[in-house]
Order: structure tokens, then sequence, then C-alpha cells
């Protein structure tokens, strides 16, 4: 038997001789093609864009009054005082600017100054000390008391809870309540904690207001993260002989927690930034004293109203008179409030990643 | 055959598996070859009827489990041997809509579902190790005392010994001695499931019931697990479920073969395999169907 000789390959006369099995396909084919993966492309580049100059403009605007030229070049004052008004007047030929105490004790010392005429713009001198107390102070309340309810009900239902048509239901309402606006929490806790219980303008108003509008996200993400840890842990806890509460206890919450951590950075951000569940329930224009400051009893702190930076932003950028002054407060507060967020959030970020580095399967 | 690791050990001429190859390590003779001792019946199955929801998944089962011997039961997929295994231990309540219709369970001439039993203690006395190694991702040492901390055992002497004896007792000792701290997921698949019968030993139960455990393990991983298994029966009563023929026959004392949720037969290991009595018990070992 005699072998045919190899032929050289067939393909390179193909390649020669026109279009071959995978030859491209016809120009106008690619040009679509190409449109699309434009169109693609060029819609995520939109949004980055948008999102990128949103961030510089207040970062840029705002760092001119959170840093200064000379040291210690952070304006300490911002982050240290209550907002007070801006009064600006001509005084031996050159234009001063000065705060209201400032301005004050400048009158004392000049008596030829009391009848100065000064231009005076209201929340333009000072800091945003207050709000950025009031805005800690609103957050950490109410995820504590979301996580505490959130991860109690997501318990229930995740591990205890029959399925039932109670529970589809219960299931249900939880989800309806992360599309209800806002403001409607807002009205809500007016009505329920500030008039009902009686509990007036205060932060432990504003906790709950806070913390019924994030459970839902708490909720439904706890859940989710408990039900994703596998089931072999649970059998096999009871298996010997862990009682139900034990299991849950020692081998499935731990589990869960960087699941239910995550969503909770979600609710720090909503939680720090709303502004409407807060401007009835717990947020002041203005108040100088800081919530643990005179109190008769202690227990009086949860029934202060704080400021909030959110609803300090509101009321420096529509509430008063604009001008060049009052913009310095509105991105100077803008900047330090994403600075506030960013730092709560990534520190429960580190604290997620460390724990999820102890449990992973 | 069901997966690949029982068509392997199946194609060797003599499954060397079960020979004992530690040291000191109980004598065991050819387990089919052993006469059935004067019987001491710890399980006692009677009649049972279990349903999933409205699905029957055991038709009058009665059977029993004598102490100190391996048990396989043995059965193509969805013929209820898991559904009776996970009985005994009461898992099944943890699915919902699961109830036992007719019959009784008793271990110890008590009846398991009776309302005054207490799950917790049962499942103490009555340990499991599941198809799917399922270690904590804890480290070695908290896997080993997690049932008996949950006890309240807080001394760290009693602790360590019993690490240390049910370790060795799973004969993973020697394996795992220098990094008890460490995560049991780092272990091998094969080492994963003995960790997880030295944790159902810790808790020093009576019966051990094992769900298919060998069934995610390479034919090395397995052997090591059936020759543990041998060492085992001296001191506890174990019950296996197999998809694996070969394993029933090497490893067990007694077989019973179930088909569509009734026992078919049930009888000293080696009469099942060599002379059953009954047709479908036949088809079903020398691998006519299943």
């Amino acid at each position: 038997m005699t072998l045919a000789p190899v032929q050289s390959p067939a393909v390179p006369d193909a390649r020669r001789a026109g279009p071959h099995a995978f030859a491209r396909r016809s120009a106008p084919g690619r040009k679509w093609e190409t449109f699309i993966f434009w169109t693609f492309r060029l819609a995520a580049y939109l949004i980055l864009m948008a999102g990128a100059t949103v961030l510089l403009n207040i970062v840029i605007k705002g760092s001119r009054t959170v840093f200064q030229p000379t040291a210690p070049f952070i304006n300490i004052p911002f982050f240290t005082q209550a907002p007070e008004s801006l009064y600006v007047f001509e005084w031996n030929g050159t234009k001063q600017e000065m705060g209201d105490r400032e301005f004050r004790a400048f009158k004392e010392a000049n008596p030829a100054a009391a009848d100065v005429k000064a231009e005076s713009y209201v929340y333009s001198a000072g800091g945003i000390f207050p709000a950025i107390v009031g805005t800690v102070l609103l957050v950490v309340g109410s995820m504590s008391i979301a996580l505490l309810l959130g991860v109690s009900a997501a318990i229930y239902l995740s591990e205890y809870s029959k399925d039932s048509r109670f529970i589809r239901f219960l299931r249900l309402a939880i989800l309806n309540l992360a599309g209800v606006p806002s403001i409607v929490f807002g009205l809500f806790g007016f009505g329920m904690f500030v008039i009902f219980f009686g509990w007036n303008v205060s932060l432990l108003a504003g906790w709950f207001t806070l913390a019924f509008m994030v459970l839902p996200v708490v909720i439904t993400a706890s859940e989710e993260s408990l039900r994703s840890v596998p089931k072999g842990f649970r059998e096999g806890s009871l298996a010997l002989g862990a009682t139900k509460w034990q299991t849950i206890r020692t081998n499935v919450f731990p589990y869960a927690l960087p699941g239910i951590l995550t969503s909770s950075i979600l609710g720090i951000a909503r939680v720090a930034g709303e502004t409407a569940p807060i401007m009835f329930t717990a947020a002041f224009v203005m108040r100088d004293k800081l919530p643990w400051e005179g109190l008769e009893r202690a227990s009086d702190f949860f029934f202060q109203g704080v400021m909030a930076l959110p609803y300090h932003i509101y009321v420096v950028s529509s509430k008063i008179p604009q001008n060049d002054y009052s913009e310095r407060v509105q991105y100077g507060t803008a900047f330090v409030f994403l600075l506030i967020v960013a730092l709560i959030a990534s520190a429960s970020i580190v604290f997620r990643n460390r724990l999820r580095k102890r449990y992973t399967w | 055959m069901v997966n690949d690791s029982s068509s392997l050990i199946g194609s060797r001429p003599n499954p060397p598996a079960v020979r004992p190859v530690i040291a000191g390590a109980p004598a065991a003779a050819k387990p089919a070859a052993k006469p059935a001792p004067a019987s001491d019946i710890i399980v006692d199955i009677s009649h049972v009827d279990f349903f999933y929801g409205a699905t029957q998944a055991l038709h009058d089962i009665s059977l029993q489990i004598e102490a100190r011997q391996v048990t396989a039961f043995i059965g193509p997929s969805g013929c209820g041997k898991s559904t009776l295994l996970r009985c005994l231990n009461r898992m099944n309540d943890l699915i919902e809509g699961t109830r036992l219709a007719q019959g009784s369970i008793r271990i110890h001439d008590v009846d398991i579902h009776q309302r005054d039993v207490d799950v917790i203690e049962l499942r103490k006395r009555v340990g499991m190790v599941f198809q799917k190694s399922n270690p904590f991702p804890k480290s070695i040492y908290e896997n080993i005392t997690y049932g008996l901390t949950l006890q309240g055992v807080r001394d760290r002497s009693r602790l360590d010994e019993v690490v240390e004896r049910s370790l060795r007792g799973a004969a993973l000792w020697d394996e795992v001695k220098d990094r008890l701290h460490e995560s049991g997921l780092g272990l091998s698949g094969g080492q994963q499931q003995r960790l997880c019968i030295a944790r159902a030993i810790a808790v020093e139960p009576e019966i051990i019931l094992m769900d298919e455990p060998c069934s995610a393990l390479d034919p090395v991983a397995t052997a090591k697990v059936e020759e543990l298994i041998q060492q085992l029966r001296s001191r506890y009563t174990i019950i296996i479920v197999t998809h694996n023929m070969q394993q029933a026959a090497r490893c067990s004392d007694r077989t019973a073969f179930f088909y569509l949720g009734k026992l078919i037969e049930y009888a000293d290991t080696r009469e099942i395999f060599t002379a059953p009595s009954n047709p479908q018990t036949e088809a079903y070992v020398s691998g006519r169907f299943g």
C-alpha cells in the first residue's frame, strides 16, 4: 500500500482563492457590530463622566473652604465651630470679613466701629461642627436600631418561619416598604414619634424614622445572606445535638455577618444622606448647643434635636440669600459630608473584609 | 454504577480496601464471615409509613438493627434509604411537611417520635455524618469541640483530651496534630470527611448514621473511611447508606435492600450478595438494574 504524497495543506490555497469558512464578515455587518459596541461603551463612559463631574465640582469648590493656603492648611474652625453670621464691612479702607462673635469683640475694642455699616450674611461664617456631630449621631443610632430590628426579623424569616401565606404577605410588605418615598417616612415619623409619642423634634424620633426607612434593605439583604449559608452547617450542628438557637448563633449568623454588613454599608450612605425623613423629626436649622450640653438629666440626651449635614446643605443652599459667601459654606459642607460618609463606609468595609477572611468556605 | 469511584473499586478483582493497615487496629475479619452475635437490638423500626407532604416515601418498613454492628442500607436513588436513616435522629423534622404517619422507631425501647422525647438528647446519642462533608469554617480543634462546648464543657484539658481521642479514633490525628488551630476547610476531601466523623464521635454517641459518606471521595480516601468504619464498629453501632454495593459488601455485617420505599430484603451481608432470596435483590446486586 502506498501512501499518497502529503500535499501542502489546503489552507494557503483557500486563503488566496477567496472567502474560506472563517472569513471575516462583510463590511456592513462589521460596521453594525462596531456601532453597537461604541453605543454601550459611550453609555458607560457617560455615567462615569457625570459622576466625576459632580464629584470634582464638589471637591474643587469644597476644598477652597476646607483647605487654606497658610499653615495649618486645614480650615480648622470650619470643623470645630458652630455656624455664625458673617459680617462684611469696610474699615480704614480695607474690606473686613468677620464672624458674629469676632465682630462684636471688634466693636467693643474699637468704639469708633460701633456704628459701622456692615453687610451680614447668615450662616456664612464659623463652621459646621454641630452638623457633623448630629449626622454621626443620627447614623450610629439609626443603624443600631435598624440592624437590631432588621437582623432579628431576617433571622426569624429565614430560620424559623414556615412558608405560609402570612409570611409571604409579610415579605411582600417589606419589599413594598422599600419603595416608599423618604418624605413619607418623614411624615410618618412626624405623626408617630414627634406628635403621638410626644418625643418632639429629637434624636430618638430621627433614629426611629431613619431606621424604619432602611429596614427593608437591611432585612432583605440579611435574609439573603443568611440563606446563602450552606444547609450543611446547620445540619452538621443540629446533628451534634445543638439547639436551633445555638446553631444560629455559632454556625449560621457569624458566616452571614459579612453579607449583612455589606447591606448596612449601603444603609449608612442612605441614612446619612437623606434629608426628608429628618427635616420634621430630628433636624434643626440652627442649634449651636450640642445634644449633650446643658442637660438636666442624662436621658434628656435622646430628646434633643440636632443639626445634620444634609439638612444644613439644604438650608444654606435654598433657605438663605445666595451669594459668594453662602456658596463657600454649601460646597464646604458638601465636601465634608462626602468625606464623612466615605469614612464611615470604609471603616465598615475594612471590618467586613476582616470577617470575611475569617469565615470563608 | 452510581459514581466513578465505586466503579473503580468495583473493577478490582479482590477489593483490598478493608484490610486494616494501621498497626493495632482491631483485626477485622471479613465482616460478612463474622457470625452475628446473639441479638442485641438497639434500633427497632416497626411498620413505618413516612410521608413528604402527600408523597409516601416509606411503606411499612420494619427492621431491627443490632448494637455494635455495621448495617448497610442499599438501593437505587429515591428508594427511601436516606429518608429512613434521617428518621433515626429525626433530621427529617427540619424538612417542612414531613410526617411519620404510622409505625414507630424505638431506640433502646423508647419511641423516639414520642411527644416527650428531647430531640437534642436524641441527636447527642445518635450522631450523623453527611454525604457532603461539612466541616464548619472554624479550626480543626473548634470543629471537634463544637458539640461539647455547646454542652457547656469549658475545661481546657478535658477538651484537649477529647480532641486527641476523637482524632485518633477517626485515624486523623497523625495527619493534623500539628495544625489543630488551622481551618478545617484546609483539609483534603477525605480528611474533611474523617474530621466530620471525629466531630461526631467527640460527643460520644452510641449510634453513628452515615449518609453516603464516601460518595464524594476518591478511591484512596474511600478506602481510609472504610477502614475507619471497621475500627469504629467495635464501639459504635453504625448504619451506613450507600450507593456503592461493593462498599456495603466490604464493610457491613447486615444489609437492607430498599426499592421504591419498600424494604425488599434484610439479611446478613454475605447472604444478600451471594444468595439473595428475592429476585429483585439479586437483579440489583448483580448490577442488572439501579
